[in-house]
């Protein structure tokens, strides 16, 4: 236990130290702020895919909560700090609507897929639709101000990096909160068989009601933050079928029953895809998502539990029990 | 009768023929294996691909490229099931179908670094035909009818022939069927093929009305879903109902709204339907 702290501690100091390292505005900085950005979403997916509820429409979410805030501050001035608890809300409500009938008929599996894959697909088309203030399938630009608390805009790289590592910490946090002691046994039991869990006196409904939700408004909070950074929002980037699978796959790829898990997966991802556009330019777009394809193909065959899930499994056979990490 | 309107309902029925014979080999494949091939219809636009090269690039004769562009397809269905489902047949129902998902983005990325976003066009222009007022597709109307044809022979093989009643019988128990001394193994990769067969044979129809391009799946993948879900899992009949319900709102809501909207109206009664009846529309 202690060397888990201690590993967590000098992992935190080296995180917090990371941007005096890199030069200013350097392009890895603007990488790491976009896999803590993105680790966070997938984070927030993992939550609910490790207790089985697959969703495949959490761009939905995300999008929900990017145009939100920056429809919310483009038209009407409203500042991006009531804005994204404004989109968080939209998503909490959207994730109600769509998981209570689901939960309480028992839809499972991949009818759950499949209903979350329906929502996303609204959301995208509505955005579409409303082109006349989204700008439809070209995207929209936040309105830029310069640095701005107010308005949520950082021109400093470092000041984004740490907004992102604070918000970052925070959806870890809640995630350790959510998901701690009979809570966490509870939802594991419901991950492996509803009907017994339920028959052990778990309220099934409530419990799957409630990491739904925190997994959505989450989700929806990282779409926000992430539109202020990249400042540019578009309904294939921030909503519908595509950033959904990426969304999946990440977290698989890195572990969705690990703490950490789907943050490297998004560092791998992001990697792939930067590492394969410098090599090979803008030709040979498309070469990302082939080997993301191969990738999860494998991975769900042969590593389910991702590449940390396979890793933290060998540390514990080795380690003797007692010194055993919690997660 | 506004003749715009009666124009939209009669294309309705002409896409509801499409979207049927689409969702007949997915439905097959769910009901008999159990597996949701999130990528099906990327298979299908593998075989667009295959045809606009063989005909409109190796000149081939439209009808052979078809054959080929089946076979093909249902080649890629076999191995489909033989190298990614049967390793993972029982894990969780839910990892087979993120690992076809997995294929979706690697059809999808491969198209794209091969063939550009390019939209490509076979060139093929079937004739118009004016019925009275109204002017229909050939090309729809020909969609529609092999959709039924195709429907129809699917319906005659499962019921009349002896693999057909194994296949049905494997849907029904998979256990005892073992025991019976059907090889449950041999059934699915049969299955399989014959579902890839079906994208194949949509693909032939598909080419002929749309420009094929690395994303066209995304335009009909979802919706093929929501049909096989709303006509219950795996029931062929409730299939080609859903089929025609969902493109009659597609083409009347598009006529009066937009294309956009129609879609949305889709997907949420969809949503509504599967909360109300989980079982499909036609279920018990």
């Amino acid at each position: 236990m202690t060397g888990t702290r201690m590993a967590a501690g000098a992992g935190l100091a080296a995180l917090v130290a990371l941007p005096f390292l890199l030069p200013t505005d350097s392009y890895y900085l603007h990488i790491v702020i976009q896999v803590l950005l993105l680790g966070l979403i997938y984070t927030a997916w993992g939550f609910m895919g490790r207790f089985g509820l697959v969703s495949l429409g959490h761009g939905a979410f995300m999008g929900v909560g990017a145009y939100t805030s920056s429809l919310l501050w483009n038209l009407y001035g409203v500042t991006p700090w009531l804005g994204i608890p404004a989109g968080m809300a939209l998503a909490v409500l959207l994730a109600l609507v769509i998981g209570y009938p689901c939960f309480h008929l028992k839809i499972v599996g991949h009818y759950f897929a499949l209903v979350t894959l329906a929502l996303g697909q609204v959301v995208a088309l509505l955005i579409i639709t409303a082109r006349d203030v989204t700008g439809g399938s070209l995207g929209m630009t936040p309105r830029a101000v310069g640095t701005s608390w107010l308005a949520f805009q950082f021109q400093d790289r470092k000041q984004f990096y740490f907004v992102a590592l604070v918000l970052w910490l925070a959806v870890l946090g809640v995630r350790a909160w959510a998901s701690r002691g009979m809570r966490r046994a509870a939802l594991e039991a419901i991950g492996e068989d509803e009907t017994a869990a339920e028959a052990a006196g778990v309220n099934v409904l409530s419990e799957k009601l409630r990491v739904f939700v925190i997994s959505a408004a989450i989700t929806a909070a990282g779409g926000s933050v992430f539109a202020q950074y990249i400042m540019y929002l578009n309904p294939e980037t921030v909503a519908g079928v595509g950033i959904s699978l990426q969304i999946v796959f990440a977290a698989i790829a890195g572990g969705m029953y690990s703490a950490l898990g789907p943050t490297v997966g998004a560092l791998l991802t992001l990697s792939l895809t930067e590492f394969l556009r410098v090599m090979f330019g803008t030709h040979f777009i498309g070469a990302a998502n082939t080997i993301y394809g191969v990738l999860l193909i494998l991975f769900i065959i042969f590593m389910p539990r991702g590449i940390l899930g396979v890793i933290e499994h060998r540390l514990v056979r080795r380690a003797p029990p007692a010194t055993a990490p919690a997660e | 009768m506004d003749i715009y309107l009666l124009e939209a309902i009669m294309n309705g029925v002409m896409l509801g023929g499409l979207l049927a014979l689409l969702a007949l080999g997915l439905n097959l494949i769910f009901g008999v294996i159990d597996v949701v091939w999130i990528c099906y219809a990327e298979l299908v636009m593998g075989g667009m691909y295959a045809i606009y090269w063989l005909h409109a690039v190796y000149a081939w004769p439209f009808l052979l490229a078809c054959a080929v562009a089946i076979a093909l397809v249902a080649l890629f269905g076999l191995m489909l099931h033989r190298l990614i489902i049967e390793p993972i047949l029982g894990s969780a129902p839910i990892n087979q179908l993120l690992a076809t998902g997995g294929m979706l983005f690697f059809l999808q990325s491969l198209a794209t670094l091969l063939f550009g976003t390019d939209f490509r066009n076979v060139g093929i222009r079937l004739p118009i035909i004016e019925l009275g007022e109204i002017d229909l597709s050939f090309a729809r109307l020909l969609a529609f009818i092999t959709a039924l044809v195709g429907a129809l022979g699917l319906y005659l093989f499962l019921a009349r022939t002896y693999l057909g009643t194994a296949i049905r019988a494997i849907a029904q128990d998979r256990e005892i069927m073992g025991l019976m001394g059907v090889d449950q193994r041999r059934i699915y990769l049969i299955t399989s093929a014959i579902g890839g067969g079906l994208a194949g044979l949509a693909a032939c129809l598909l080419v002929l009305q749309y420009d094929v391009h690395p994303f066209i799946g995304l335009t009909f993948g979802p919706i093929t879903f929501m049909i096989c879900v709303l006509g219950g899992l795996g029931n062929m009949f409730g299939g080609v109902v859903a089929a025609f319900i969902m493109s009659q709102i597609i083409s009347i809501v598009g006529y009066y709204f937009s294309i956009e909207i129609s879609y949305v109206l889709a997907f949420v009664l969809f949503i509504v339907l599967i909360l109300i009846r989980p079982q499909g529309i036609l279920g018990r």
